[in-house]
């Protein structure tokens, strides 16, 4: 990790209709820091994460990309997103389009790659995470783990500065967590900056630089993985974690 | 009138008429439908991109369009029709087959752009948001990822409104345009043999309706399994 800020939040809030989901959020996350986020179920995690690449758009507050304020008007938000790679809970692999393809389309379409290069760079990707045999075929012939894994190296493949995961995991059978995780964890050893929403609390311990809680819309608490887990300062902290561990 | 004078009566206007039903109802049936499901399909997929504007103007107006089309009798715009387009282009001198057409594609229109656009809703949230996500701009996202997997949900439909629209055109015929539904008006008139008039055009309707169905159903099968 260093001391460079690669992503900050200042102020930042959302509301859906009546509801605020994000409450002034502020974070800073540091170039080759892992982070996880953890927090009861409807706590706004999903919602703080979307904002980041502004899948969502906050109502007010920044959102600070290596150095620039990428939440206004006239800024080219494809252009930062090509930059943060995000993984859904739900995969959302391209079902038209072979395992290669789903890795080779984003670099070869936004000109990051040459179709040869995207092609070299794929097979690559499947050869690390064990899917070389499965570059042709489709996604349906995936188990939910094959399937995630490609969520993973589809958006590696645009190499990205940091990676957003939004419970990657947890739509997974429990036999296919493991092999999802090493992928997770080998990616944050290679010094990949990643903030990951996660149910996973050993997980979270084991990668984490530090953990954040959040819970109805702020970030109640955070800090070193054994700190937080282990001593939690903050009520609401405890009453969760009493819950989970 | 017995059963058997019916099949004989059947069979006498075959042996006289049959180029009025096969050759002349059909093809006119059958080149109405099609121009109107080609035509239609295009207008459809510029009215659905149309709604789809960022100016909430354009959104209105079409949307208002789409609905008031779909919330008013065929018969009553293919009158309109009729009336309508020779006046709006007098130079052109425009026919009724070709007013009538007119009306039949703006219906069609309507309908496929809200097919269209029901196909592009159906595809999962999540494709798009994954597809943003990696940095592709809308229009990408739309041509490469959205639009592949709508077409799989569009085409089936599409097939059909095909399937509807053969049935409609037989409105047209209040207009004596020469269609299928025509050509059972000019043989009652000549023969005054309306029911098995009524019964050759209702089979030959089928047999063109049954038939298309069932080639979408398998066209529709196929797409299903490449899935
Ligand atoms: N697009 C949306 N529209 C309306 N409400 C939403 C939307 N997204 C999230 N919410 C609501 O915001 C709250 C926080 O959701 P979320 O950020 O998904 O929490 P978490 O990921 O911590 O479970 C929930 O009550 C959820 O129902
Ligand atoms: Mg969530």
């Amino acid at each position: 990790m260093t001391d460079t800020v690669l992503i900050e939040t200042r102020n930042l809030t959302k509301s859906f209709g009546g509801l605020q989901v994000l409450k002034g959020v502020d974070i800073q996350v540091h170039q080759g820091e892992a982070i996880a986020v953890i927090g009861p179920s409807g706590g706004g995690k999903s919602t703080f994460l979307r904002c980041l690449n502004l899948l969502e758009t906050p109502d007010s507050g920044d959102v600070i990309f290596e150095g620039q304020k990428i939440n206004q008007k006239g800024t080219d938000v494809d252009k930062y997103r090509q930059k943060m790679g995000m993984v859904f809970q739900h995969f959302n692999v391209f079902p038209h389009m072979t395992v290669q393809q789903n890795i080779t389309l984003a670099p070869v379409l936004l000109k990051k790659q040459t179709k040869a290069e995207a092609d070299a760079k794929a097979l690559y990707l499947l050869e690390r995470i064990g899917l070389l045999d499965k570059k042709d075929e489709y996604p349906r012939k995936l188990s939910g783990g094959q399937k995630q894994r490609l969520a993973i190296v589809r958006a590696l493949a645009m190499e990205p500065d940091v990676m957003l995961f939004d419970e990657p995991t947890s739509a997974l059978d429990p036999e296919m967590v493991g092999e999802v995780l090493s992928v997770i964890r080998a990616l944050v050893e290679a010094g990949m900056t990643t903030v990951i929403v996660t149910h996973e609390m050993g997980f979270a311990r084991e990668v984490s630089d530090r953990i954040l809680f959040m819970a109805d819309g702020v970030i109640v608490e955070q800090a070193a993985p054994a700190d937080l887990l282990d001593h939690p300062q903050q009520p609401r902290t405890q009453e969760f974690l009493s819950k989970v561990l | 009138m017995t059963f058997t004078t019916v099949f004989q009566n059947i069979i006498k206007l075959l042996a006289k008429y049959w180029d009025v039903f096969l050759v002349k109802g059909v093809s006119v049936t059958l080149a109405l439908s099609a121009i109107t499901v080609v035509f239609g399909a295009v207008l459809g997929a510029l009215l659905a991109l149309m709604r789809r504007s960022h100016l909430g103007v354009i959104r209105f107006l079409v949307t208002a369009f789409v609905e008031f089309i779909r919330g008013t009798p065929m018969l009553l715009q293919l009158y309109v029709g009729y009336f309508i387009v020779p006046l709006l282009f007098p130079a052109l001198e425009i026919g009724t087959f070709a007013s009538i057409s007119v009306a039949l594609v703006i219906n069609s229109g309507a309908y496929v752009s809200e097919i269209i656009r029901s196909g592009i809703q159906a595809v999962d949230i999540g494709q798009t948001e994954a597809a943003r996500s990696l940095g592709l701009t809308k229009g990408m996202t739309m041509r490469k990822v959205v639009l592949p997997q709508a077409v799989k949900n569009i085409l089936p439909a599409l097939g059909n409104e095909f399937v509807t629209i053969i049935k409609e055109t037989s409105l047209a015929s209040t207009f004596f345009v020469g269609d299928l539904m025509t050509s059972y008006l000019i043989v009652k008139g000549a023969t005054y043999l309306a029911f098995e008039s009524l019964i050759i055009v209702g089979a030959i309707y089928f047999v063109l309706t049954f038939s298309l169905s069932k080639l979408v159903g398998a066209f529709e099968r196929r797409l299903k399994q490449s899935d």
